[in-house]
């Protein structure tokens, strides 16, 4: 892929007070390709995240998405840039039906902005929208629930609806297979394949099966620091990575 | 001209030191709770009704302790019977609680003493001059109070940062159920810090009670000036609260004491403003009858420039 | 439906019972306060915004419109069935005024910062004589107008139908802007404000946009209260309105869009005839509240609208039947604590009026002791037989429950 980096960190640091989690990440992801970070827990995978979301300004350092320079920004103007991204805690409007869920993630994309004179309803392209997410997700049968009542896989299954539903390019998911059983796990894995198409993914994972069938490439995120990044195969057996995983570097 | 700034400096290091000792419980209930107590100003009527009344049956002293005492038990019984029923639902719904419970304890009070204020006057035990000061006094009174005040703030900033007790209260706050699985007792907790926090109010009100009219529209008077010093100084912090209460305190005696408006500061520049003109009966205001809204100023004027407070360290 | 509604409010000061100056001047001030309401839970039920300032919005717009008001009655050719306008726009400019500054916070802070602007502007009422008259206030007449395509405003029943015509287009332009896309990110925003923010929506603009509707929709409930009572003083924002709109909404019921209608027609009824019987009103009303919180956070709209599963089953009749059961120790509960309060109030703030007394059809004498103990003793008991009583409907609500489910 000869494409300009969709992604790209730049020497990224972050403190919490005196507290250094990420310390120092250059990561260059390329447009259409997925890919995972893995690590140990505490490494600053989920920090990562919310750095380039926007929910949290980098102590220093650059992150450009599409070649624009975003660290810092207000998570908004980096959505509407096309960055979206799932929460490893499901992040739902709760008292909102699954179908409002969606309607609501695709309003900002279709322009209707701060529309107060229209009766979103009416709204035949958002509905239209929100429904094909909905059959995508396998939630069609749940439309009218509210999202506080869903099941914990139908939830993350929402989740990642709502991320996707707005056409973001660039889209995170933050643990989308957590606390599933392997079934459910498989099923999400073809979801995120299909959702992902023709967009760049990165993931954020812990099932290394998830993790391998679908990366294009790996990083390894130990202790804020990306010790290796490579193909799955080369990952597998990297010496350092296998050292953060099984032996010489403290468990967390 | 240096007699009124230091009689108006000491009187408002008073004022302001009254207003810490109802903000310091505040303050701590909200730091290590999470909940405003809008009930927080009722307390301290509360206890400056109470004082009275022991005042009248036993004398200033023994009153000084009971009524904390009771103010504080007071407290323990809102957090286990009522307000421990709505930690679940969320902050809105432990400030709305708070908040019909302080229409409540101004009508109770007003069941039992009545709508006029009642002859809540200085023991004479502590109303003689402590010193001179330009030919006012300065009585002895409210020596106690400042001492007592600051005895507050001492006692407060050590239980908060240096007792385990104090650490064990701020991990409650934010992940109750763990430290409850560490077998440390999160409710016991909790009504432990509200009974404290209303002790306090009401060991204010004991003083404030005869500096301030004692009647049951004194919780609804002082009770938003409270909640603008604990915004002020940032929530949470107590040292800000100290700041804070100092600062409105010193700048609203000091203010009173002027007697000038914006049109004669304009005078003295030479500009004159036409009677007819629409901002001449805003620029007539004298500083003296502005002064109640100073502290309301201070508060938009820090949430444009500084939203998180002199000395915020969480945020809401 | 809607239309049932409509026709009942056009018969209503009709009704013998109401069909007096008094009952039209309530039923007037319910429709007035039902806007109101309606205007706070914009801010409160759709969007999680708590503001214990509501009032100052309320307020504006009663001083804008009384001032519009003022100048019809000097010869503006303006119908004054047109003033509300004036108080919708008084409302808003202070919405857009204040909203810039407070909706920048959520949650606590906001309405603590809510609570200060309610007292600065309360107090600068004061200060400023020639806009908002000091204590006395600022009047206005209704019927000194020079045009007024034949409503006159003179009686209090021509007052209702502006103010209820009023009142039913408000309602349903609030309900429209439920609808609309920005009202549903208001809800959203409300729900989970950081997942509004990556889905592309600024929560902050969202919050300005409620703020200023909000307080577009409580001027124009203060546009109808300066023309109903003619004139407009510090109370119209003072905490003590905040506090009731807050209140009446909270009981009303937040999360139905009617909650907050039913609850300023219950609190406005009680405020008027209640007051009249006892000075303990605040006092139960407070009461009333704390109990709502505690048993029913979802209000008297949420309450009826849970039975609304059940109502199918047979074992409905159960239920109610059990609550039939239950007012009898509710009864008993209520006349003990009712006697302690009143004799209470009596003896502490109208001592003047001496000790005897007729309470609930019967005369005492709050002086003895036997009154109280009675009194202590119906509570107790009453009490006692209430958590029996509601063991018993629970029972009956699980068994209509279970019905429902098996059906």
């Amino acid at each position: 892929m000869t494409a300009p980096s969709a992604l790209e960190l730049c020497d990224v640091e972050k403190r919490f007070g005196m507290t250094p989690v990420i310390r120092g990440v250059s990561l260059a992801i390329a447009g259409g390709e997925r890919h995972a970070i893995i690590g140990p827990n505490g490494g600053g995978k989920s920090t990562l995240f919310n750095l380039i979301s926007g929910r949290f300004a980098p102590t220093r350092g650059s992150i450009r998405l599409h070649g624009e320079e975003i660290a810092g920004a207000r998570p908004f103007a980096i959505n509407r840039r096309g960055l979206a991204r799932s929460f490893q805690v499901t992040n739902l409007f709760s008292h909102l039906s699954v179908f409002d869920n969606l309607r609501c993630s695709v309003l900002w994309s279709l322009g209707h902005r701060y529309c107060f004179w229209r009766n979103v309803d009416a709204l035949h392209d958002a509905a239209r929208l929100a429904h094909a997410v909905l059959e995508q997700i396998g939630l069609a049968a749940r439309r009218d629930a509210a999202a506080g009542v869903l099941t914990y896989a139908e939830q993350r299954a929402l989740e990642i609806g709502i991320t996707i539903a707005g056409g973001a390019s660039v889209i995170l998911l933050d643990e989308p297979t957590a606390g599933m059983s392997r079934g459910e796990a498989d099923h999400v894995m073809a979801l995120i394949r299909s959702v992902s198409q023709g967009r760049t993914l990165l993931l954020v994972e812990h099932d290394m099966s998830v993790v391998f069938g679908l990366a294009d490439r790996i990083s390894v995120l130990v202790y804020g620091k990306i010790i290796a990044t490579d193909t799955p195969a080369r990952i597998r057996d990297n010496a350092a990575v296998q050292a953060a995983y099984l032996g010489a570097a403290p468990d967390a | 001209m240096l007699e009124l700034a230091t009689v108006s400096l000491l009187n408002g290091i008073v004022y302001g030191l009254l207003l810490f000792m109802l903000s310091s419980g505040l303050t701590l209930i909200f730091s290590m709770m999470g909940v405003l107590n809008f009930a927080h100003a009722s307390v301290f009527m509360l206890g400056a009704y109470l004082s009275y009344q022991c005042g009248r049956w036993i004398g200033f002293w023994p009153a000084l302790v009971i009524a904390p005492l009771l103010c504080g038990l007071a407290g323990a019984a809102i957090e286990r019977y009522g307000l421990r029923r709505v930690h679940a639902s969320g902050h809105v719904a432990e400030i709305l609680f708070t908040f019909g419970l302080a229409y409540v304890i101004e009508e109770l009070v007003t069941m039992v003493w009545g709508r006029n204020a009642v002859a809540n006057n200085v023991p004479a035990v502590i109303d003689f001059p402590l010193f001179h000061v330009f030919g006012s006094t300065f009585p002895a009174y409210k020596g106690l109070m400042m001492a007592i005040s600051i005895a507050m703030f001492v006692f407060l900033y050590v239980a908060l940062r240096t007792t385990r007790i104090g650490l064990v209260i701020q991990a409650a706050l934010t992940h109750p159920r763990m430290v409850s699985a560490l077998g440390h007792d999160v409710p016991g907790v909790f009504v432990l810090v509200f009974a404290i926090g209303s002790g306090l109010a009401g060991l204010g009100g004991v003083i404030g009670g005869f500096m301030l009219l004692t009647q049951p529209t004194l919780a609804h008077a002082i009770g938003p000036i409270v909640f603008v010093v604990v915004v002020l100084g940032g929530l949470g912090s107590l040292a800000g609260a100290l700041i804070a209460s100092l600062l409105i305190g010193i700048l609203q005696t000091f203010a009173v004491a002027v007697d000038y408006s914006l049109l004669d500061l304009l005078r003295v520049a030479g500009i004159a403003v036409a009677r007819a003109s629409p901002v001449h009966e805003l620029l007539s205001i004298k500083l003296a009858t502005a002064a109640p809204i100073i502290p309301y100023l201070l508060l938009v004027a820090m949430l444009i420039v500084r939203p998180r407070g002199l000395m915020g360290t969480r945020d809401v | 439906m809607a239309f049932v509604a409509v026709a009942l409010l056009l018969v209503l000061p009709y009704v013998p019972g109401v069909d007096s100056d008094f009952g039209r001047s309530l039923l007037t001030q319910m429709a007035i306060a039902a806007v109101f309401a309606l205007s706070f839970n914009l801010l409160f039920g759709q969007t999680g915004l708590l503001s214990f300032g509501h009032a100052v919005y309320f307020g504006l717009g009663g001083y804008a419109a009384i001032h519009v008001m003022r100048a019809i009655n000097q010869g503006l050719p303006l119908p004054v069935m047109l003033v509300p306008l004036a108080g919708a726009g008084g409302g808003l400019l202070g919405g857009l005024l204040f909203g810039a500054m407070t909706t920048r916070r959520s949650g606590t802070i906001f309405a603590l910062i809510s609570l200060g602007l309610g007292e600065l502007m309360y107090a600068v009422t004061f200060m400023l004589p020639g806009l908002f008259g000091g204590e006395e206030g600022i009047t206005a007449s209704r019927t000194r107008a020079p045009v007024d395509f034949g409503v006159t405003l003179g009686s209090q029943l021509h007052v209702y139908y502006v103010v209820v015509a009023w009142a039913i287009l408000a309602a349903l332009l609030m309900y429209a802007f439920t609808f609309t896309p920005v009202g549903r990110m208001c809800n959203a925003v409300r729900d989970n404000a950081e997942r509004a923010e990556f889905v592309g929506y600024s929560a902050q603009r969202v919050r300005f946009i409620a703020f200023a509707v909000a307080g577009l929709f409580a001027g124009l409930a203060g546009g109808l209260h300066a023309i109903n009572y003619e004139i407009v003083s510090a109370d119209a924002v003072s905490a003590q309105r905040s506090g009731t709109v807050l209140i009446m909404t909270y009981i009303g019921g937040t999360g139905q869009f009617i909650g907050p209608v039913l609850g300023a027609i219950v609190i406005t009824w009680l405020q008027s005839s209640l007051s009249d019987y006892t000075s303990a009103w605040l006092f139960y009303l407070g009461v009333f509240f704390i109990v709502m919180i505690l048993q029913a956070p979802s209000g008297l709209a949420g309450l009826i609208i849970a039975h609304r599963p059940i109502l199918r089953s047979r074992a409905f009749i159960g239920v109610l039947a059990a609550y039939g059961v239950a007012l009898a120790p509710l009864a008993l509960v209520g006349a003990g604590t009712v006697l302690l309060i009143e004799m209470s109030y009596r003896l502490s703030t109208q001592p003047e009026l001496g000790t005897r007394m007729r309470l609930l059809w019967t005369p005492l004498d709050a002086a003895s002791p036997w009154p109280w103990v009675i009194a202590a003793m119906a509570l107790v008991c009453g009490f006692a037989l209430l958590r029996t009583s509601w063991r018993r409907i629970g029972a009956a609500w699980d068994r209509a429950v279970v019905q429902v489910a098996s059906s």
